[in-house]
């Protein structure tokens, strides 16, 4: 294999791993503000945390569809294999998002009826599956599935495994943690101050679970160990468990320090030194065990068609998503009303 | 002789066809009401009267909600590809998935980047700047129903691909010739216009319920309900009649590159010159008859082909196995055009009682457009079932069969996901559907810019306080 049949789908990997980076730490805190709303039961605070991503909330979650349509469009051979292999939390995180998004309208709109609560428990019950299948779907592929003649070939369940909760728990401990530090950076007085409490029990425990997966994953499969024992690539993973911990401290100054930004930051360095972990260890297959990244893509005809658009688009995305959120920076308070 | 596989791929194609008829309707009314809510702030910002304000207000309510529905309803569609098509999407995906990118990276990040500014930020940005928000996420959803139009064109009259002789995919040869296949401009004109026709008569509706609540109470109605309803019923005036030869047009297009369509639409069997048109009758594919026809004789050659010696198709002409089902057609079909010839009837009238300088005191007329509330949407949701059965049985036209397309999932995933479906979707759009009838039920709030010339932003911001949002329950109208 040469030139573009080799190169595409490498430039398009990249590109798939930071969208779903960006998907990652972007609706990763709307989800955790969802969640949130178990510990923070007063309507007037849930309003100011719903307030602090109401006009972002939209954008956040077009990064997953950009997820599907990449996959789709310039690796079809993973998305139709991996798709009905998950089609369990796939379908119920779908479901999820559904109660989740219009939860933020409903919710408003029925304050003065006794629906209220029931879109109240919608979004809190919408965002913890959907964080949930999130991390049960990608341990799903990182365990790999069951693959014959190009088409999965395994059961409905498969994807169930004591690996998968321990993924989905962990990304919802994550995405909290991210919601709760956000919050520390968007909101003030006692709302400010108990997420800097939570944020601290949630580190915690995003903690221990950073460990567990990342001795967990090795033993999955054999090529996976390889990759974080064969020497050049040593030197790019060793740096990892450092760093992890480096954050670790930064974030706890942060708190006791009343810094507002920085634990968001520190969360943030977390998330992605997790996920490039992630790539180094599947790379470079797109369907493991059996299926690289080449054997799933589309023609060069495709791949660079679309890397044309996404060279001239993405940037431009880039920049008015930031300027969306420069309109509504700063703090938040009970007295901005948004609706 | 049906097996759990024959049975998963009809729960399946339910799944879809549940999924999809649900999300389409959402984002025609995005489509609608975003260019709608566009002209009112220009009008507003151009003459500087306060009832275009008071109207953007008002209908800026029912965008957010129809909007969410709209994303949510098709995030699931960008995965269901996926799920229940995954030999399709491994086939078609290097066309139709790009396709479905662009549409993501050109419109749907345009729509979400500037909706928070539009909703939210009244009093955050300057007047030139949310206007440009509101005029960039017409734009969005305008640039998404292009995109995802050429992509469903494409299954229907596929061009500018070849077909890989060992994985039997699709690959793109001329990315022009995929976007700008045949059936594409007819099905975008037809399309936006039935988006437009559909908000129009929501909008039609709110105003004529409120002109007969102003009635019943016996007080004038307000100007913002008299300009809504007079701006919804131009549009039916204008836009009808254009819908009308667009359809036309379309249906020609048909003739020439899916002519078993036609004939299924028209429950012809025989091909023929000086072809009847049937008013009604019941197609029966096994019997390939088209029994109790009430039929108008010549009709149908004259409007297939403008000619009363044209030459109409007859499904007899083509194998059974290539037929799609003409029972659903059939009356999809003459739903569709029913409505449309209803729909301009409409305008004309409105036109004459205009004429007549009655148009706000006809209670006859009142009645008749809140009744129409949804014709919009069930014409357009017929004529997609029109067009999407009458693709059957392929999913790429003549190249590759819905039952080839299908996922290999077990019946009890396809089964209780579809039961899910059903439950979540009808709870949570049908909560979504009283919520905006109650926002609706009430009158728009008016008057309190007329006198005031201050910068809106500041107008705004007075207004804006905690809890802006009205109660729902307690409005006299309120319980529709
Ligand atoms: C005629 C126009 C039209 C049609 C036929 C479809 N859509 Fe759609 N879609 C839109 C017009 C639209 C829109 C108006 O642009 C929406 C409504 C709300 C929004 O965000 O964009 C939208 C929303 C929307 C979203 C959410 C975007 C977001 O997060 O902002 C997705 C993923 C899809 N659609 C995908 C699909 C798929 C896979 C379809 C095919 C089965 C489909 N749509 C049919
Ligand atoms: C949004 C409006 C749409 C509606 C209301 C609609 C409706 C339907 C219906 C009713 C079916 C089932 C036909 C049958 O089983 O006999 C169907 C099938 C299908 N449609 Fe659409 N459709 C829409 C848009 C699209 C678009 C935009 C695409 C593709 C880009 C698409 C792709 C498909 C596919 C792949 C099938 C095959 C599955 C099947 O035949 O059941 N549809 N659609
Ligand atoms: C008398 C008037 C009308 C005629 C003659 C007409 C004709 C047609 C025809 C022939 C098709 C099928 C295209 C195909 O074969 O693929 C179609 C599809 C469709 N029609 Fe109409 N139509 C009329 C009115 C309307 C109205 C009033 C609406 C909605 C407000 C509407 C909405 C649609 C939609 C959404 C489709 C499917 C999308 C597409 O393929 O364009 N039509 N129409």
């Amino acid at each position: 294999m040469t030139g573009l049949a080799y190169w595409l789908p490498v430039v398009w990997a990249i590109i798939l791993v930071a969208a779903i980076a960006i998907y990652v730490v972007l609706d990763g805190f709307d989800l955790g503000i969802g969640m949130l709303f178990v510990v923070v039961p007063e309507t007037r605070y849930r309003d100011v945390m719903v307030n602090t991503i109401a006009p972002v909330w939209d954008g956040n979650e077009t990064w997953m569809v950009l997820g599907g349509a990449v996959l789709y469009g310039v690796f079809p051979g993973a998305y139709a294999t991996l798709l009905p292999a998950l089609y369990v939390p796939i379908v119920l995180m779908l479901l999820a998002l559904v109660f989740r998004g219009v939860a933020f309208e409903f919710r408003v709109l029925t304050r003065t009826t006794i629906w209220h609560r029931l879109w109240d428990l919608g979004f809190m019950l919408g965002s913890a599956i959907a964080a949930f299948c999130q991390g049960a779907i990608l341990a799903g592929v990182i365990q790999g599935v069951p693959v014959t003649d190009g088409a999965f070939s395994g059961k409905a369940l498969d994807w169930l495994t004591p690996f998968s909760v321990l993924c989905g728990l962990s990304v919802m401990c994550g995405y909290a943690l991210l919601g709760a530090t956000w919050l520390i950076w968007r909101t003030t007085g006692s709302l400010e101050q108990a997420c800097r409490l939570w944020s601290m029990v949630l580190a915690g425990g995003l903690f221990i679970a950073i460990v567990a997966v990342s001795l967990w994953t090795p033993m999955l499969h054999a090529p996976y160990l390889k990759r974080w024992t064969d020497w050049p690539r040593m030197i790019f993973v060793a740096p990892v468990p450092i760093l992890v911990v480096a954050l670790g401290s930064a974030f706890l100054r942060g708190i006791r320090q009343a810094h507002s930004l920085t634990p968001f930051l520190c969360v943030l360095g977390w998330f992605f030194l997790c996920l490039s972990g992630l790539a180094i260890t599947i790379w470079p297959y797109a369907v493991p065990p059996n299926l690289s990244l080449w054997d799933v893509s589309s023609p060069p005809s495709s791949q660079l068609f679309q890397l044309v658009g996404t060279a001239i688009m993405l940037p431009i995305v880039l920049v008015y998503t930031v300027f969306s959120y420069r309109v509504f920076r700063g703090k938040v308070t009970e007295a901005d009303a948004y609706h | 002789m049906q097996t759990p596989h024959d049975l998963a791929f009809l729960l399946a194609r339910f799944q879809f066809a549940f999924t999809v008829g649900v999300h389409i309707v959402f984002p025609a009314f995005s489509i609608g009401l975003a260019a709608y809510l566009a002209v009112l702030e220009g009008l507003w910002l151009r003459t500087g009267r306060g009832v275009y304000l008071d109207l953007y207000r008002y209908w800026i309510k029912a965008f957010s909600i129809v909007f969410a529905m709209g994303v949510v309803s098709g995030l699931v569609m960008s995965y269901e590809f996926g799920t229940n098509w995954a030999s399709f999407s491994r086939k078609a995906g290097p066309i139709t998935g790009v396709l479905l990118s662009y549409e993501v990276m050109t419109a749907f990040f345009l729509e979400a980047g500037f909706l928070g500014v539009m909703l939210f930020g009244m009093n955050k940005v300057g007047r030139g700047l949310h206007f440009a928000a509101t005029c960039l996420v017409s734009a969005g959803t305008l640039v998404s129903m292009t995109w995802i139009l050429a992509s469903n064109s494409w299954m229907q009259t596929p061009r500018g691909y070849r077909i890989d002789p060992v994985s039997g995919r699709f690959l793109p040869d001329d990315w022009l010739a995929i976007i700008f296949n045949p059936s594409f401009p007819f099905r975008l004109v037809h399309m936006g216009l039935a988006a437009f026709l559909s908000v129009a008569f929501v909008v039609g509706a709110t105003g004529a319920w409120h002109l007969l609540a102003a009635r019943r109470q016996g007080v004038a109605p307000s100007p913002p309900v008299r300009v809504m309803f007079s701006m919804a019923l131009w549009m039916a005036t204008l836009v009808a009649p254009l819908q009308i030869l667009a359809g036309d047009a379309h249906g020609l297009n048909t003739l020439r590159y899916q002519p078993v369509k036609i004939a299924a639409m028209e429950g012809d069997w025989e091909s023929e010159t000086h072809a009847a048109e049937f008013l009604f009758g019941i197609p029966n594919m096994r019997t390939e008859h088209t029994d109790y026809g009430i039929r108008i004789p010549l009709l149908g050659s004259l409007i297939l082909t403008h000619s009363v010696n044209g030459t109409v198709p007859g499904m007899k002409d083509f194998p059974r196995d290539q037929r799609p089902p003409s029972q659903i057609i059939f009356f999809t079909f003459r739903i569709m055009v029913a409505l449309g010839l209803l729909m301009a009837a409409t305008g004309l009238w409105s036109l004459y009682l205009r004429w007549r300088g009655r148009l706000y005191d006809s209670p006859l007329l009142h009645r008749l457009v809140f009744c129409m509330a949804p014709a919009g949407f069930v014409a357009l949701l017929c004529g997609w079932i029109t067009t999407e059965v009458g693709r059957q049985p392929w999913t790429v036209y003549g190249l590759l069969r819905t039952a080839d397309s299908v996922s290999p999932i077990a019946l009890s995933s396809v089964a209780v996901s579809l039961a899910a479906f059903v439950i979540v979707y009808t709870l949570v759009f049908g909560t979504g559907l009283i919520i905006l009838v109650r926002t609706l039920a009430h009158p728009p709030v008016t008057g309190e810019y007329e006198a005031n010339s201050a910068h809106p932003a500041e107008i705004l911001a007075a207004r804006s306080h905690p809890g802006a949002v009205p109660p729902v329950t307690d409005h006299p109208g309120g319980n529709a």
